[in-house]
């Protein structure tokens, strides 16, 4: 576990570094809404997943989805929060979006306090709190332009009034456009692997906020922060932050402050403009909710969810680690959802390493997941006995994963079969006899010289024999010719 | 903390009813500045009680964890709010254009 340290950041001019901490706001899966018997439903038709507590009508009364909180407690567990009683609070603002003119949510009592999530990477990145709210409803704006400031009127459809929403806030312990990607890419893997959440940032059930600063390189203070809010994909965020940290940069060295305030990114300009400014915690106005009670999940409902809990994906890795897979590949293989099918094949004895090469290498493709372990195995064994080269096994694979066949009957359709030591051999003279110039090079040259031409012999051999040579083996004998 | 009710200010009455969007006349804020005021002082004299040892109260009931199962009961009522609603349009409400940020 590395905890971050201070890094000169690859975007800023030397003696700077970024100081990035995000809110990662994800709808629960819940079948109905957090409050409200409502269905929470993406897409459907406006104002039909609606009903009278997530209207704000007068005299309706909140009850508390006990699923929700469920799902809730699985993220707590997953990163590590403290779980304890909570008190659920107004946020207090008028927006149409917001029929009730508050938000319940949770403010100095939240469900989840901290916790931490660690990276692919090896670093620790610290969770301040993961605490439960309810989602706005959603206005569309209708102008001449269509954009927001020139709007004729907005329409609005709460359907996504009262979905129930958990906000993790993590701490300012980012430090590169990189390292926020990877953080929110690992959340989203771990909302997802605990069923609390799709996690699809496409249709708006995953949202990023972030919070970025500068601060001269190995310093510990904190400066004045912008939040940064409409990033709707990866790319955005990352796009978002570097723009956001070197308008910061750029501020202080014309001996001017940012200002703290919420801006907006606009994917088109690729930059960020001021919205609305930043309202002081104090503005919002949070009281305890009379409408509803406290929280105190019981130690026994919290093991028991503990138990139910799934493998988390830094768990998988370390399996796939455990095998002799890098931290690289692990987190590749486990991101495809290969681990499964890589630890089955190796259980039935093929070999770990070829198994990790072809999971990482050869099935990127979707349908990776239906190849069954049986098969997989079976042709990774055909692999090590010499049946087949590294680069047959790959054709063998790619057409397994259209068909039900064995990798037997492809490899036969294909006329693949292991090429006798002595036929290669004659075929590496002869290419050698065909490049003289080449071979003397190969030779006499220092070890770059002689890896460029070791790919030109290698490719010509493949050539001749239609990539039924095995590479292994040919860099094999060019070595002992070239020793003899 | 006698002097407390000297320390809420016209200004802060016009924030408050800003935040909460009511429009005071000078006349009102006159009004009510000394009302609020006496009330916070009423607090502040609370805030001189010691209670140590005491957790606070977040909820008057005392209960905890009321909850209901995830269960869809639909409501079927589309047609009816967008009947009483002043202006409507495809379903959805027509409201003045909301400027700034869109939550």
């Amino acid at each position: 576990m590395t905890k971050p340290v201070s890094e000169q950041s690859e975007h800023l001019p030397q003696g700077w570094e970024m100081v990035i901490g995000l809110e990662v706001h994800a709808e629960l899966a819940t079948e109905s809404k957090m409050f409200s018997p409502a269905k929470n439903e993406f897409g459907a038709a406006p104002n039909t997943n609606v009903h009278p507590v997530c209207l704000g009508l007068p005299g309706t009364l909140p009850v508390v989805n006990r699923k929700a909180v469920e799902y809730s407690i699985r993220i707590g567990l997953a990163l590590g929060c403290e779980i304890g009683r909570c008190v659920w609070s107004r946020k207090n603002y008028f927006y149409p979006d917001m029929p009730k003119d508050y938000q319940i949510s949770q403010y100095d009592l939240p469900l989840n306090g901290e916790g931490e999530l660690e990276l692919p990477s090896g670093l620790t990145i610290g969770i301040e709190r993961a605490h439960m709210e309810e989602d706005t409803g959603k206005s569309t704006h209708v102008g001449e332009s269509g954009r927001i400031h020139d709007a004729g009127y907005s329409l609005v459809d709460y359907n996504r009034s009262g979905v129930p929403l958990i906000e993790i806030v993590s701490k300012p312990d980012l430090r590169s456009p990189a390292q926020a990607k990877e953080y929110v890419e690992e959340l989203r893997s771990v909302l997802v692997a605990v069923g609390a959440s799709d996690g699809k940032m496409e249709e708006g059930s995953m949202r990023v906020d972030a919070n970025v600063s500068v601060r001269p390189l190995g310093s510990d203070e904190l400066r004045t922060r912008c939040e940064i809010k409409n990033v709707n994909s990866l790319r955005s965020l990352t796009r978002a932050i570097e723009y956001e940290a070197k308008r910061h940069v750029d501020l202080y060295d014309a001996e001017e402050r940012p200002v703290q305030e919420t801006r907006h990114w606009d994917e088109e300009a690729g930059r960020t403009r001021p919205g609305r400014s930043k309202e002081n915690a104090e503005d919002y106005r949070y009281f305890p909710d009379p409408d509803l009670v406290p929280l105190e999940p019981s130690a026994e409902w919290i093991e028991e969810i503990r138990a139910s809990l799934p493998a988390l994906p830094k768990q998988r890795r370390e399996s796939l680690m455990a095998l002799g897979a890098s931290a690289l590949s692990a987190g590749v293989i486990t991101q495809r959802d290969l681990d499964t099918l890589a630890l089955e094949t190796v259980e039935l004895g093929a070999d770990a390493a070829k198994v990790l090469k072809h999971c990482e290498n050869n099935l990127a493709d979707e349908q990776a997941s239906q190849l069954d372990a049986p098969r997989f195995a079976a042709l990774v064994k055909m692999e090590s006995a010499g049946e087949l080269t590294a680069t047959q096994a790959k054709t063998v694979l790619a057409e397994m994963l259209e068909s039900d066949k064995s990798p037997a009957d492809i490899a036969a359709e294909h006329g693949f079969e292991a090429m006798d030591t002595s036929e290669l051999e004659g075929l590496v003279s002869k290419v050698i006899e065909e490049s003289p110039g080449e071979w003397q090079r190969f030779c006499e040259g220092d070890a770059s010289v002689r890896g460029k031409l070791q790919g030109f012999f290698v490719g010509q051999i493949m050539k001749a024999t239609q990539g039924k040579a095995d590479g292994k083996a040919i860099n094999k004998i060019l070595a002992e010719k070239a020793s003899s | 903390m006698s002097d407390n009710n000297n320390s809420l200010t016209t200004e802060d009455v016009r924030k408050v009813a800003d935040l909460a969007m009511l429009n005071l006349t000078d006349e009102q804020v006159e009004q009510y500045t000394p009302q609020l005021g006496s009330i916070l002082s009423l607090v502040a004299e609370m805030d001189s009680v010691d209670i140590e040892g005491y957790e606070p109260t977040h909820h008057p009931h005392g209960l905890v964890n009321v909850y209901r199962d995830d269960v869809i009961e639909a409501a079927d009522v589309t047609e009816s709010v967008m009947a009483s609603a002043p202006d409507t349009e495809n379903n959805q409400y027509k409201v003045p254009p909301a400027l700034g940020e869109e939550q």
